[in-house]
C-alpha cells in the first residue's frame, strides 16, 4: 500500500480517501438512503464467503462428471447454480482450454468479473497494464505473468463487455486421475481460472 | 504493488484547480482514458502476492455503498460506470480501483441532489467529483429487430460517442464473426443517460487479432468481445 497508510493510526490520522469514504458513508446512513447493515453483510460476504474456492468446486465437478462439464458448457450460469452458486453476477459462459487452446478472460473497459465463482478481482486484473495489454499481445502478458504457452497454442481472450462474465476451465492436471474431487478442488487457482495460468 | 501503482504518472505540471471551466470540459472526448483495449506503454502487470480481497477497511465500506445505493434506486449500473468514465483523466490514473468507486457514487448523489457537495466537503475536506455529463454527439438508432445470426461476418460502426458506450475503441471499424447469441439485454448506452431502458439483442463476436491490431509478428489468436445489436452493420 502506499506510504500514507499505517497499520496503527487514530482517526486524526486519516488519509484524505479514508476521510472521504467515511463522509459518503455517514451522509448516505443519515439521510437513510442506505441501511448500514447491509453494507456490513456484503463486505463479509466477499471478504469471506464468496471467492475463488466456489469456482474451484465447479471446476473439479466438470472434472469428475462429464455430463456436468457438458451443462456446464452448455449453460454455466445454471450449471454453477446447481452447485448453490447464483448472485447479480451470475450470468456465466464457461470456456473451456484444451491441449492446443487455451483462453483468458479480461474486462478492457472497467473490471467485469464473474463474481459469484470467483469473488471481487484482484487489483492486477483492474489494473491499467493487463487491461490495456492483453488483447494485444497476450502470449507476452501471460509468459511475463508465468504462463509460458507453446507456441502452436491458439490463444483467445474474452473481453466482458456486456451481460455475460467468463470463467475459464483449466485442463485436469496429469497424474490426478486417482483423485476424487475433494482432492482436486484444492488444485484450481483462481489464475487457472482467469486464465494466467495453467495448472 | 499497491493500487497506486500510477503514481508515478501524476504530474504536479498539470493545473486541476479549474477543472470545471468549460473550456477544458471541450478537451475531453468520451472515447475516454477508460477505454484501454491496445494502448501501449502501461508496462508489466504488476501482481501482488497473497493480496487481500479489501488492502484498507475502507475499501470494503465503498464496494458495499455502490450496490447498497443501487439497491435503494439512486443510480444504475450503466450511470455508475459512465460516471468513472467522466473522471478527470488524470485523478482515474493516479487513484486506486475503489477511489474510482467512490467518486463515482459520491458525483451521482450530488447530481441526483440526495447530498450536496458542501455537505461532503464540510465532513472530508476537498472532494472531487467527476465531470459533468456532456451532451451526446451521437444516439445510435436501435434496429427493429436482430439482425445476425451465426456466422455472420459483421462489422462495428466507427463511431465515437461523446457519452457512455459498452462498444470499445479497439474494435471499432473492424470486421468479426458473430459467434453467439445473446439474448435482448438493455443498452448500457441509453441507460447510462436516462434515455431509458431498452432492450436490444447483444451478440458474442470473434475478431481475428490480425483485424484488430494490423499485420505485426507479434498479432495472433482472437479477441471475442460482446456487442449490442446497433453497434455492428453488415461487413
Amino acid at each position: 500500500m502506499s506510504h500514507d497508510h499505517d497499520d496503527h493510526h487514530h482517526p486524526a490520522e486519516l488519509t484524505a480517501v479514508e476521510r472521504r469514504a467515511a463522509a459518503l458513508e455517514a451522509l448516505l446512513v443519515e439521510k437513510g438512503i442506505v441501511d448500514p447493515t447491509f453494507i456490513d453483510a456484503m463486505v463479509e460476504a466477499y471478504a469471506h464467503d464468496i471467492g475463488p474456492m466456489n469456482g474451484a468446486r465447479v471446476v473439479a465437478r466438470a472434472w469428475v462428471d462429464p455430463a456436468y462439464r457438458e451443462r456446464l458448457l452448455a449453460d454455466g450460469t445454471a450449471a454453477v447454480a446447481e452447485l448453490g452458486f447464483a448472485g447479480a453476477e451470475g450470468n456465466l459462459i464457461v470456456v473451456a482450454n484444451e491441449d492446443k487452446v487455451h483462453n483468458v478472460v479480461v474486462c478492457t473497459l472497467c473490471s467485469c468479473y464473474p463474481w459469484t465463482v470467483l469473488g471481487l478481482p484482484p487489483t492486477w486484473y483492474k489494473s491499467a497494464p493487463y487491461r490495456s495489454r492483453v488483447v494485444r499481445e497476450p502470449r507476452r502478458v501471460l509468459a511475463e505473468m508465468g504462463c509460458d504457452l507453446p507456441d502452436d497454442v491458439d490463444i483467445r481472450v474474452w473481453d466482458s463487455s456486456a451481460e455475460f462474465r467468463y470463467l475459464v476451465l483449466p485442463e485436469r492436471p496429469a497424474g490426478t486421475g486417482a483423485f476424487g474431487e475433494d482432492d482436486l478442488a484444492p488444485l484450481v487457482t483462481r489464475d487457472s481460472m482467469i486464465g494466467v495460468a495453467r495448472l | 504493488m499497491s493500487d497506486f501503482f500510477l503514481s508515478d504518472f501524476a504530474t504536479d505540471s498539470v493545473d486541476r484547480s479549474d477543472k470545471n471551466a468549460p473550456g477544458r470540459l471541450q478537451t475531453i472526448e468520451m472515447d475516454g482514458i477508460h477505454d484501454m483495449g491496445g494502448m501501449a506503454g502501461f508496462g508489466p502487470v504488476e501482481v501482488e502476492a497473497d493480496e487481500p480481497v479489501f488492502h484498507q477497511p475502507w475499501e470494503g465500506r465503498v464496494f458495499a455503498m455502490a450496490p447498497a445505493a443501487m439497491v435503494a434506486g439512486c443510480f444504475t449500473t450503466p450511470m455508475f460506470r459512465h460516471a468513472i468514465e467522466r473522471m478527470d483523466p488524470v485523478h482515474y490514473l493516479t487513484s486506486g480501483y475503489y477511489e474510482h468507486w467512490l467518486t463515482s457514487v459520491a458525483t451521482l448523489l450530488v447530481e441526483s441532489g440526495r447530498v450536496t457537495r458542501a455537505e461532503l466537503e464540510s465532513a472530508a475536506g476537498s472532494f472531487p467529483l467527476a465531470r459533468p455529463e456532456r451532451p451526446l454527439s451521437v444516439v445510435l438508432d436501435g434496429p427493429a429487430s436482430h439482425r445476425f445470426v451465426v456466422g455472420d461476418v459483421v462489422r462495428v460502426r466507427d463511431v465515437h460517442p461523446s457519452g457512455h458506450t459498452r462498444c470499445p475503441d479497439y474494435v471499432r471499424g473492424c470486421k468479426g464473426t458473430v459467434a453467439r447469441v445473446d439474448p435482448p439485454s438493455s443498452v448500457p448506452d441509453t441507460e447510462a443517460h436516462d434515455l431509458g431502458a431498452v432492450s436490444e439483442t447483444a451478440y458474442g463476436v470473434r475478431f481475428e487479432a490480425a483485424e484488430l491490431w494490423g499485420e505485426a509478428d507479434d498479432v495472433e489468436g482472437s479477441v471475442h468481445i460482446d456487442l449490442h445489436d446497433r453497434y455492428l452493420e453488415p461487413a
